[in-house]
C-alpha cells in the first residue's frame, strides 16, 4: 500500500516523539558526541551558538551544510538547523541535505521583513518561535509542525522565556472560557487563523507540540518551563558556554554534566527531588545577561512576524 | 469470580522521555489504569508495561541511569507482557544494526532491529497495513524515522510486512513489537485502539 511522505501528520508527528526531552546546540561534532552522550533527544547544528552571535555581530546566516551532515554522520539521534526567517532558499538547502526538521529562526538575521517561508511546501517539518498564542497560531498556520516560544536567546535569562510560554499558555486559557461567539473577534485581536483559534478553544492545546527556548542554563530552569507547561526545552548556549574559565579537558566534562543534569530534570521535573540531587556541583553556569540592558535593537525575539 | 480477576489491569507507560502521555491516553480511553514509570518502584503491581516512541538512545540511557534495565529484564524473564513501539522495540531487540556503544537495550526479544531503515525524517511516512491479527480493516501507521526488523528467531511471529516484505511488527510470547507509533492521533482526529487491545489480550492470557 502506498506510502505517504512529508504529510502534515507525518510531519506534526515526528516533534511528538521527542517530547519530554532536550534539543542542544551544538556547533561541531564533538559537541555533538557530548549531547548525544549526555541523553540529549536531537541537536541544533551550528556555526555560533546565540551567545556568540551576539558578542561577534554581525549577519548571521544558515550554517555551512558541510558542518550540518559532518554532525548528521556522528549522531543516530535527530539533527535540526536554523534559516533565516522568510529565506526560503536556505530552507530548501537544508531540506536537501536530509536535515530533520528547519528551525526558521529569529536567532539568525531576518532575510524577510514581512514574510514567513511558506512551511506547508516542504516535506520536512519546521519548527518556529512565538512570543504568544497569536504568533504561534500564525507560525502554525503558515505550515510549522512544532512551536518553541522564544524566550532571549543567548541571554542566559530565564526571564524571557517565562514571559513567552506564559502568554502562550494564558492565550489558550482564556480561548477555553470564551463564548463561541467571541471567537472571531479573538482570532483578530490575536492576528491569527479563525479556524486554528476554534480548535485550540474546542481542544485547549496547541495542535502541535510546543518546547521552551531561550535562556535555559540551569536544570532548575529547564523543570521551571516544564512546570510550565513546555512539552521539552530546547538548550542553547546554556551548556557549552558554560565553565569558560577551565581547561578544555576540565570544560567537556562540565558541558557533559551539564547537559545530563538538565536531560534528568526534564524528565524528572515533577520530582523535586531528583531535580535538587542533579543541581548539585555543576560548576559555573553561563555568565548571561541582564535584559533591562540590553538595547530593544540587540532582542533576537522581536524579530519575526 | 476472585478479586484478582475483578480488578482493573494497571499498565505501566515508560516515561523517561518520547510520547509516553500518547499511550496514557490510550489506556485512559480502553478503561485501563494507565501509570507513568520513571523509576524502579514504579514497576510494582503492574500487569505489563509499554515502551513508548523518542529516541531510543536517550531513553535507553535514563533507563540504566535510575536502575530500571535490569529488574525489567528480570520481570521479562519470568514472562511480563511488554510492548515496544519504534524506539520501544530497538530497546527490546537483542540486536541492532548500528546502535551506539553504550546504548543499552533490555535485549528480550529474538530480533535484529535496523535503526532508521527508512532514512532521516524527510523518508518518514504515513501508510495502511495489512495486520491479520487485527481483522481485515487496514492498520493506518505512521513511520517517524522508523526501524524495522531485519531477522527473527523461530519463536518469532511476523504480525506485519510493508509490501516489499520489511517486517514492522513481531510478536514472541508475551513479548509485542511494532517499528511505528499505533499510539498517535490518527488524520481524523480519531484514535485506532486495536493495536492497544490486542496487546491488552496478551496481557490477560499471561495474567490468566
Amino acid at each position: 500500500m502506498q506510502k505517504q511522505t512529508g504529510t502534515i501528520q507525518v510531519k506534526r508527528n515526528f516533534p511528538e516523539m521527542l517530547k519530554g526531552g532536550v534539543i542542544c546546540d551544538v556547533v561541531n561534532v564533538e559537541q555533538a558526541r557530548i549531547a548525544e552522550d549526555a541523553g540529549a533527544s536531537a541537536v541544533m547544528a551550528l556555526e555560533r551558538v546565540p551567545a556568540d552571535i551576539r558578542a561577534q555581530g554581525g549577519v548571521a546566516r544558515m550554517s555551512d551544510p558541510e558542518l550540518i551532515i559532518q554532525i548528521k554522520e556522528a549522531v543516530t539521534i535527530p539533527v535540526m538547523a536554523k534559516c533565516r526567517i522568510g529565506h526560503f532558499v536556505e530552507a530548501e538547502i537544508l531540506q536537501a541535505i536530509g536535515v530533520d526538521c528547519i528551525d526558521e529562526s529569529e536567532v539568525l538575521t531576518p532575510a524577510d521583513e514581512h514574510f514567513h517561508v511558506n512551511k506547508h511546501l516542504f516535506s520536512v517539518p519546521f519548527v518556529c518561535g512565538a512570543r504568544d498564542l497569536g504568533e504561534a497560531l500564525r507560525r502554525i498556520g503558515e505550515g510549522a509542525a512544532m512551536i518553541r516560544t522564544k524566550g532571549e536567546a543567548g541571554s542566559g535569562n530565564i526571564v524571557e522565556a517565562v514571559r513567552h510560554l506564559r502568554a502562550v499558555m494564558d492565550g489558550i486559557r482564556r480561548l477555553r472560557i470564551l463564548p463561541e461567539e467571541e471567537l472571531m473577534a479573538e482570532a483578530k485581536n490575536l492576528g491569527a487563523p479563525y479556524e486554528l483559534v476554534r480548535e485550540v478553544a474546542r481542544t485547549g492545546k496547541l495542535p502541535v507540540v510546543n518546547f521552551s527556548a531561550g535562556g535555559c542554563a540551569t536544570p532548575a530552569d529547564a523543570a521551571l518551563m516544564m512546570r510550565l507547561g513546555a512539552e521539552g526545552v530546547f538548550v542553547g548556549s546554556g551548556i557549552f558556554k558554560s565553565g569558560t574559565h577551565l581547561s578544555e579537558a576540565e570544560q567537556r566534562k562540565a558541558h557533559f554534566n551539564r547537559a545530563k543534569a538538565i536531560v534528568q530534570a526534564v524528565t524528572h521535573y515533577q520530582d523535586i527531588s531528583i531535580v535538587a540531587e542533579v543541581s548539585r556541583n555543576l560548576g559555573e553556569p553561563m555568565v548571561g545577561i541582564n535584559l533591562d540592558k540590553l538595547p530593544e535593537s540587540e532582542q533576537m525575539a522581536r524579530r519575526g512576524w | 469470580m476472585t478479586n484478582t480477576t475483578q480488578k482493573k489491569l494497571r499498565i505501566g507507560v515508560l516515561a523517561l522521555q518520547g510520547d509516553f502521555e500518547a499511550h496514557l491516553k490510550m489506556l485512559e480511553k480502553l478503561g485501563v489504569e494507565g501509570i507513568a514509570v520513571r523509576l524502579p518502584r514504579h514497576l510494582t503491581d503492574l500487569d505489563g508495561i509499554i515502551l513508548p516512541g523518542g529516541e531510543s538512545t536517550a531513553i535507553g540511557k535514563l533507563m540504566v541511569l535510575y536502575g530500571l534495565q535490569e529488574p525489567l529484564q528480570q520481570m521479562i524473564r519470568a514472562g511480563f507482557p511488554v510492548w515496544g513501539t519504534c524506539a520501544g522495540l530497538i530497546l527490546l531487540a537483542s540486536e541492532t544494526d548500528n546502535a551506539l556503544a553504550g546504548q543499552p537495550l533490555l535485549a528480550s526479544m529474538h530480533i535484529r532491529v535496523r535503526r532508521n531503515t527508512f532514512g532521516s525524517q524527510r523518508e518518514s511516512f504515513e501508510t495502511d497495513l495489512s495486520v491479520p491479527a487485527l481483522g481485515e480493516a487496514a492498520f493506518h501507521a505512521f513511520f517517524i524515522r522508523g526501524p524495522s526488523v531485519e531477522w527473527v528467531g523461530p519463536e518469532v511471529e511476523a504480525l506485519a510486512t510493508l509490501d516489499d516484505g520489511t517486517i514492522v511488527a513481531v510478536r514472541e510470547g508475551h513479548l509485542l513489537g511494532t517499528a511505528f507509533h499505533p499510539e498517535v492521533v490518527q488524520a481524523n482526529g480519531q484514535r485506532d485502539l486495536r493495536f492497544h487491545q490486542y496487546f491488552l489480550r496478551i496481557v490477560q492470557s499471561v495474567r490468566g
